[in-house]
Order: structure tokens, then C-alpha cells, then sequence
């Protein structure tokens, strides 16, 4: 029975290798619908959705929303800037009234750790995490991993590089999880001030040299320096960051081969990434977007299968 | 369990050809035509028509998509097992062409139902009609009706109709099974 082994979507960790290569061969079918001249099926034309978004979030809600309508959904957004938990509105309280109105599966992006794993055990509804603060983003990781199967075909004995904040980067922990799952080697690369304490713990490698992690990489995944998440100065300027490890034409050029590019977006181009870089043909940071829809319909269309009448 | 033979591979292939000979009576060159063969077992047939076509009667350039119909079907979420998608593969536009819809067996009308609106993803066809080999009459769910059919099967509920082709198992036939 092809079906995933959870309930919800709270993070890579809960997931398993068949859950993942599900996912993805679902995905693949998805992928060849948003590509159709008429780019929509009608799935889950009786399933409701609701987009809860605690925090800004601009692509990652926009990717959602279009997974949602291509699968013929009906949703509601709400965001929490306009809501009344800005007037002191507990969490399961705003949820329990959104699916007062009959909702079946929620999405939620919130800057608190664990909101996801919270709201699961408390609400009647099918969760998909699309952000929990430091902690995961399990659909970034997702569709990060699809693309590089997608442009190297396995991700197996594969050598991965996440480079910048990785301490404030919930993509890098499920990107971590999700990559050591299929098999691929994985180095984290920024300044020892932005790496967490213990990473090797999840059987990654630690390196503070970018031309070295490079050097060693078939795929380099690029995190922004995330200022909003900062309560301290983490490193002394912008510019010194960027000279140390903002990534040019002129480091890929020396280094004999030619790596893959990613980057989760929004981009700080000239800060982490140059605009050479960013447009160049080594860069998969569009592919990502387009696959972005098709993995969020995989996953959406898969737990709402186990919506039973 | 009983299983009856309904057709051997000879009757098949006699089938098969009187099948192609219809259309080719209806769509003459086929240069507007689009074979669709609905996944995953509408594909087979659809395969060995366009052969038989091709290598048989001199058919050039035949349309032949295949069409998975999984995401368009009315059964989601009512099932035990759950659906599984199989590829697509049109890689030319319907718009505007005589498309036939092909599929193994017709019971209750609700896969060509699906396959019906799927198609229309790919643009708007000039007509559709809809090709089968073995027509299960008096089991229809649906007002849908086949416009070729290789033979007409008067089976009750319990029974189901079992077909093999040589490409997935060891030679053609077609079997009633009483369950």
C-alpha cells in the first residue's frame, strides 16, 4: 500500500526513505500537470484548507496557495498581522475557530519551535508545518532535495554543502535531515558564530573555509543571513561576511568543476550570492520555485488521501 | 472460483484487426486523429492498435498519447487502497483533433468519465469517441456508451472480466472470473 507512514507534516524527522521517494514519484506526476496547457485537476475539490501564516512569509505561502487551487481546493488564508491574535487569541483557540468553519487540513508557518508538533496534538485537522521557527521546513527540504535528484539523478554518495546562517536556518536542519535520509554526504560552511554547537551530531562535517567546502561539494545550497532572527551581531559587518563567504564568479571559476547552486530565496544578492551566480546556469534557484508547487501538491494531495469520507 | 475463457489470442487478434479496420473506415488517413489509451490497462490496447495500423494497414504517423486519469477519478478518499498515479504521456495537442478514447474493458463508465474531463486538460478536441474491447452492458453507472467495441459481455456484478495480453503476461486471453 503506497500511503505515508504520518499523519502529518511536522518535519523530515518523522518521515522514512519510502515516505520520501513517495513524495517524490507523486511529485513527478504533479510536475507533468503544472506543465499541461490547462494546469489544474480536480482532486480535492471537496477538501478545505486553511493557510495560517504567523509570520511574513511572502513564496512559501504563495507556493502553498497555488498547490492548493491546482489540486481544486477550497482555502482560506489568514495571516497573523491582521488577526485577532494580536489581540491576546491563544494559538488552539485561533485554529479551533478556523476549523469551526470545517476545515480539513492546515497549513501553518509560525516563528515559534514546535507550533506544529503543538497544534497536532490539540486540533482535528491534517498539519502541514511550513515553517516553525529555527526549527523545520519540511517542504523547502522537499523540494530542495527533488531538485538536485532532479539535475544529478540520485542524491546517493552525493556531496552537499549548506553555507551561511546555518543556526538561524530552519531549510538547513530539514535540508540535513532529508539529505543524510537519501544517502548524500552533507558539510555545513559559515562562521563559527552562525553554526550550531553539536551539528556533527547529525553526522554532518563542519568547515569555515568556503573555497575548501567547494572544492569538496557536487551541490552548494545557499542560506541568506537572516537579520530578522538576530538578537546579537553574530559577525561584524555585511561586508566582511560577503568577502568571507559570499560566493562569486571568480571562486566557482577556480575551482575545476562545476558545482550546482541552490538557494531557498528571498536572495540578498551581492551579499551571500552574487547576481552573476545567482542567473548563471549553474543556478537550479527557478527549477527550485517550479518544483516547489509540484512537491507541495504531492504532499497535500497524499494526506489528504487519508481524509476518509 | 470459476474462470471461463471468453477469448482466446486468435479471436483477440481477429478482434483487433475488425477494430482497426473501423477506424480507419472513420478517420481515413488519420492525420487529425489522437489514439488515447487510458492508464494503465486502456494502454496496451491502445499500443497494439496503433502497431496493428501502422504495420498492417500502412498507417503513417499515427497520435498516440497515453492518459492516466488517477487525479480526475470520482473515488478518492472512498477506497480502502489508495489510488496510484501512472505517467502521461501526450506530447502533442488535442486541440481541435478527432480523439478516440481507448480502454480495456467498459463496466460502470466511470473511468472514461474521468478520462473524458482529464483530456480536456490538453485542449478542446474537435470530438471524442471511445473504443473498448469488451463491453459489459447492463453494468453501466453512467449514460456512456462505446462507439467501437470488440464484444459485448453480458456479466453479472460477482463476475469480473480478467484480461491478459502477451506484453505483461505469457500470451493474450480473456477470462471471466466468478468471484
Amino acid at each position: 500500500m503506497k500511503q505515508l507512514s504520518v499523519e502529518h507534516l511536522l518535519g523530515i524527522k518523522y518521515l522514512n526513505k519510502n515516505d520520501i521517494d513517495l513524495i517524490f514519484e507523486t511529485a513527478n506526476h504533479f510536475k507533468e500537470v503544472i506543465n499541461r496547457p490547462i494546469k489544474k485537476v480536480p482532486s480535492l475539490r471537496d477538501i478545505t484548507i486553511a493557510n495560517l501564516f504567523f509570520e511574513n512569509s511572502t513564496r512559501t505561502k504563495l507556493s502553498f496557495e497555488l498547490a492548493e487551487k491546482r489540486l481544486s481546493s477550497d482555502i482560506i488564508n489568514f495571516s497573523a498581522s491582521q488577526s485577532s491574535v494580536k489581540k491576546g487569541e491563544t494559538l488552539i483557540d485561533t485554529v479551533n475557530n478556523i476549523l469551526a468553519m470545517k476545515v480539513d487540513i492546515v497549513v501553518m508557518g509560525h516563528p515559534n519551535v514546535g507550533a506544529g508538533v503543538f497544534l497536532s496534538k490539540h486540533v482535528d485537522a491534517k498539519i502541514i508545518n511550513a515553517g516553525d521557527g529555527t526549527h523545520e521546513h519540511p517542504t523547502q527540504a522537499l523540494l530542495d532535495s527533488y531538485s538536485i535528484k532532479e539535475k544529478l539523478g540520485s542524491l546517493k554518495g552525493k556531496k552537499i554543502v549548506i553555507v551561511g546562517d546555518v543556526l538561524h536556518s530552519r531549510v538547513a536542519l530539514s535540508n540535513i535531515f532529508a539529505l543524510k535520509l537519501q544517502g548524500a554526504e552533507v558539510k555545513v560552511c559559515g562562521p563559527t558564530t552562525l553554526i550550531p554547537k553539536h551539528i556533527e551530531s547529525l553526522g554532518v562535517k563542519v568547515e569555515t573555509n568556503i573555497q575548501k567546502a567547494l572544492e569538496w561539494c557536487d551541490v552548494a545550497n545557499v542560506l541568506r543571513v537572516q537579520h530578522e532572527r538576530m538578537d546579537v551581531k553574530y559577525f561584524p559587518s555585511t561586508r566582511e561576511y560577503t568577502q568571507l563567504f559570499g560566493i562569486n564568479n571568480e571562486i566557482l571559476d577556480n575551482l575545476g568543476k562545476k558545482i550546482t547552486i541552490m538557494h531557498p530565496g528571498p536572495i540578498n544578492r551581492g551579499v551571500e550570492i552574487t547576481s552573476e551566480v545567482a542567473d548563471s546556469d549553474q543556478s537550479i534557484i527557478l527549477n527550485q520555485v517550479e518544483n516547489g508547487v509540484a512537491v507541495r501538491m504531492a504532499v497535500i494531495y497524499l494526506l489528504a488521501q487519508q481524509i476518509k469520507r | 472460483m470459476s474462470k471461463k475463457v471468453l477469448l482466446n489470442s486468435k479471436e483477440i487478434e481477429i478482434i483487433l484487426h475488425r477494430l482497426a479496420c473501423q477506424l480507419i473506415e472513420n478517420h481515413n488517413d488519420f492525420s487529425n486523429t489522437a489514439l488515447i489509451g487510458l492508464q494503465p490497462r486502456g494502454s496496451f490496447l491502445a499500443k497494439r492498435l496503433a502497431s496493428i495500423l501502422t504495420n498492417d494497414y500502412h498507417v503513417k504517423n499515427i497520435h498516440l498519447g497515453l492518459l492516466d486519469i488517477t487525479f480526475y477519478r470520482d473515488d478518492f478518499r472512498r477506497r480502502d487502497e489508495p489510488l496510484e498515479a501512472t505517467d502521461t504521456q501526450i506530447d502533442f495537442l488535442i486541440e481541435n483533433k478527432n480523439v478516440v478514447l481507448i480502454d480495456d474493458v467498459l463496466f460502470s463508465g466511470r473511468s472514461v468519465r474521468a478520462g473524458l474531463t482529464a483530456i480536456q486538460s490538453y485542449g478542446r478536441p474537435k470530438n471524442i469517441e471511445l473504443l473498448v474491447l469488451i463491453d459489459r452492458r447492463f453494468s453501466r453507472h453512467l449514460p456512456i456508451q462505446p462507439n467501437y467495441k470488440g464484444r459485448q459481455v453480458d456479466a453479472i456484478d460477482k463476475e469480473k472480466v480478467i484480461v491478459h495480453w502477451k506484453e505483461s503476461h505469457t500470451k493474450d486471453g480473456i477470462y471471466l472470473e466468478n468471484k
